[in-house]
């Protein structure tokens, strides 16, 4: 039976993902800041099969004890651990904010890595499990439109490419995650065009890569194209881009 | 944004919620809940413009298979909630002809299935829902707390509030087979006569006629559970139509060759077969988008309620007036009462009819119709309506000046607005 631990459990690509492992009977353990959502995050899972779930209120702030906090949820072993906090700013009111760049610092990137860093050396003790953890495309490459969000990604997808390698041989697998643009709450605002993916399609798409044991995983796989054209425009054209 | 049936009626935006708690703040003007999309005609477009879109609720808050009792927020629809239940024994009690409809808009429209005669409406098997008001108030209300906002909110078409969650009581099953048999009838009156004798011996009838034959002709179709418990493949979508051509392909001519195609697609007058749920409740499902099929312009849906003396004259203005329908269903309802302050089914039978949308030759042909069926005692469900007139609305449905009464000011649609008056 796999014990799967998901943070940022609120998110609609956790729940999405949740939901195809509480259907078939996994036990979980769901974390994330609101208490109520989560209490019904956690419901809903139960509901749809999964054999147990666990809640723990939790935040990705300069003041949460990450050591400690893994400490309490690690139990007897964590088989899939997936990462899935984030938040999604709008670039013209952050840009030029010090205090709101290095909120979105704090969430998107510092809080992850200070997950990955305490959970890292007991997966590797272990010697088994799959780190899961959701980029973004907005990390491959710096654009005007959401260059703080993508940077943030950026720092996490590095981070991710170093771990990977140094729990190469050891059974523990890193698996990044880069969705596009998807259909959730963190972008209602937004009007939809033919790019854009449900939730529910992408975690299929992390469900099968977890299964195949990929390293690097576009979802959907256009993206993987997409954001290669992307990297190989010079910078000298690339900055002058609307994008 | 339109309707099932292609209803433009203006600008309709959208404003959607992914937990309870966002309900009341993105609520600050006139809107009305709605769900999938699933209604045919203006009862689930907004007076305002501004639709509430609920899918987002789309949590199921608990499941007991012990007892069948299931409590799921309101876009929840009910294809999630069979294929979450089937495996462990339990089914929902009520169908309609969709499986993608949430299970708001069932209670909010009191839907029916092919079951009526034998278990009633949807709401019947509801045993508690919460209503957010836009006043900040949550009702949470049941058969006996609160009844009057429980039957005012079943078939209360989203005007009294935002249902927040229904809680159903589940039938028990012992797997996901049906045995069905179809069998051929070549008049009104020996269907009329295979329904009754079928009423007590199947919980499942319903049958598919030839409107556009010399006379009426069609496929009788009933259904019992199996006791069969192997697990049936899980539902699925095996063609989707991509995008509505300019015209409809359907015309008096296809139609006419397709249902008689269909008619004798069966030779033998009598067939059995083992049929899993979604094949038997959602035969339609399995073709996305199939209202893509009627063109751009869409199409309209007849359905009513009326004595059957009322219906073979209905029969014969549609035969005559050439405008066919692809798939026309027909069901002798039961008489078992709703909940439900408005609620369509009524004992009767009840007709329903796609016709292409031809402007004011369609609208012609309705009012025709209307003058039967209202004329004989009868209704139209508001669920498939864009045409009824006030008058006969408020005849068919006297009960309505109580659910204005109880409806939030906040909560409007171009339907009620329609039938109403109100604003």
């Amino acid at each position: 039976m796999t014990r799967a631990v998901i943070i940022g459990a609120t998110s609609a690509i956790a729940q999405a993902t949740a939901r195809l492992w509480a259907a078939r009977g996994d036990y979980l353990l769901v974390a994330a800041r609101n208490s109520e959502r989560l209490a019904t995050v956690a419901g809903d899972l139960q509901a749809r099969g999964a054999a147990q779930v666990e809640q723990v209120v939790f935040e990705a702030c300069s003041e949460t004890d990450y050591a400690a906090f893994v400490q309490e949820i690690w139990g007897q072993g964590v088989d899939v651990l997936l990462l899935a906090h984030g938040s999604l700013p709008e670039q013209a009111t952050v840009q030029d904010d010090v205090e709101a760049s290095r909120q979105e610092f704090e969430t998107n990137a510092l809080g992850a890595v200070s997950l990955l860093a305490a959970f890292a050396p007991r997966f590797e003790q272990q010697g088994s499990g799959q780190m899961v953890v959701i980029s973004s495309v907005a990390g491959d490459r710096g654009r005007r439109s959401n260059y703080v969000y993508g940077s943030a990604k950026a720092a996490l997808s590095t981070y991710c490419q170093g771990l990977r390698s140094r729990l190469a041989g050891g059974g523990v697998r890193v698996l990044t995650v880069k969705p596009g643009l998807v259909d959730s709450p963190m972008t209602a605002h937004i009007s939809k065009g033919l790019l854009w993916a449900k939730p529910e399609q992408i975690a299929r798409g992390i469900v099968r890569a977890i299964e195949r044991g990929s390293e690097v995983v576009y979802l959907p796989w256009f993206w993987r194209y997409i954001m290669l054209l992307l990297k190989l425009i010079p910078e000298r054209i690339f900055k002058r881009l609307p994008v | 944004m339109r309707s099932w049936g292609g209803l433009p009626e203006g600008e309709q935006r959208e404003l959607r919620v992914g937990w309870q708690d966002q309900v009341l703040s993105v609520w600050r003007q006139q809107v009305l809940p709605a769900g999938c999309g699933r209604s045919y005609g203006d009862s689930a477009l907004a007076a305002s413009g501004a639709v509430l879109n609920t899918c987002g609720l789309d949590h199921v808050l608990a499941f007991d298979p012990a007892s069948g009792v299931i409590r799921c927020e309101a876009g929840v629809t009910l294809g999630q909630i069979m294929q979450l239940t089937v495996p462990r024994g339990w089914m929902l009690p009520v169908l309609p002809g969709t499986r993608f409809v949430t299970v708001a808009g069932a209670v909010a429209n009191d839907v029916h299935g092919k079951n009526h005669h034998r278990d009633g409406t949807f709401a019947r098997h509801v045993s508690e829902l919460a209503l957010q008001r836009s006043d900040g108030e949550l009702i949470r209300c049941s058969p006996k707390h609160h009844q009057e906002w429980f039957s005012a909110t079943c078939g209360g078409l989203g005007l009294t509030g935002v249902i927040l969650w229904v809680e159903l009581r589940l039938r028990p099953v012992s797997g996901p087979w049906l045995d069905a048999e179809t069998i051929k009838f070549h008049s009104l009156q020996e269907f009329l006569e295979l329904s009754a004798a079928s009423d007590d011996s199947h919980e499942y009838t319903v049958s598919w006629i030839d409107c556009l034959g010399a006379r009426p002709r069609g496929h009788f179709l009933r259904a019992l559970h199996s006791a069969a418990s192997e697990a049936a493949p899980r539902p699925g979508v095996h063609f989707k139509v991509p995008f509505a051509l300019p015209l409809s392909p359907l015309n008096r001519f296809s139609l006419k060759v397709f249902n008689s195609g269909y008619f004798h697609r069966q030779l033998a007058p009598r067939k059995s077969r083992r049929v899993a749920w979604p094949g038997w409740f959602f035969p339609l499902d399995s073709v996305g988008h199939w209202n893509r099929l009627y063109g751009r312009r869409g199409f309209r849906q007849y359905q009513c309620v009326a004595p059957a003396e009322a219906i073979s004259e209905l029969l014969d203005i549609i035969r005559r007036s050439g405008q066919g329908s692809l798939l026309a269903v027909l069901k002798v309802f039961g008489d078992i009462p709703s909940p439900a302050l408005l609620s369509f089914p009524r004992p009767g039978v009840t007709l329903a009819l796609d016709f292409p949308w031809r402007g004011a030759k369609t609208t012609e042909l309705f009012k025709r119709l209307d003058a039967v069926v209202f004329g004989n005692g009868g209704a139209i469900y508001p669920a498939k309506d864009a045409h009824m007139s006030g008058a006969d609305f408020r005849a068919a449905y006297p009960r309505w000046e109580r659910l204005e009464q109880l409806r939030d000011a906040n909560i409007n649609s171009l339907f009620w607005r329609r039938v109403t008056g109100a604003v």
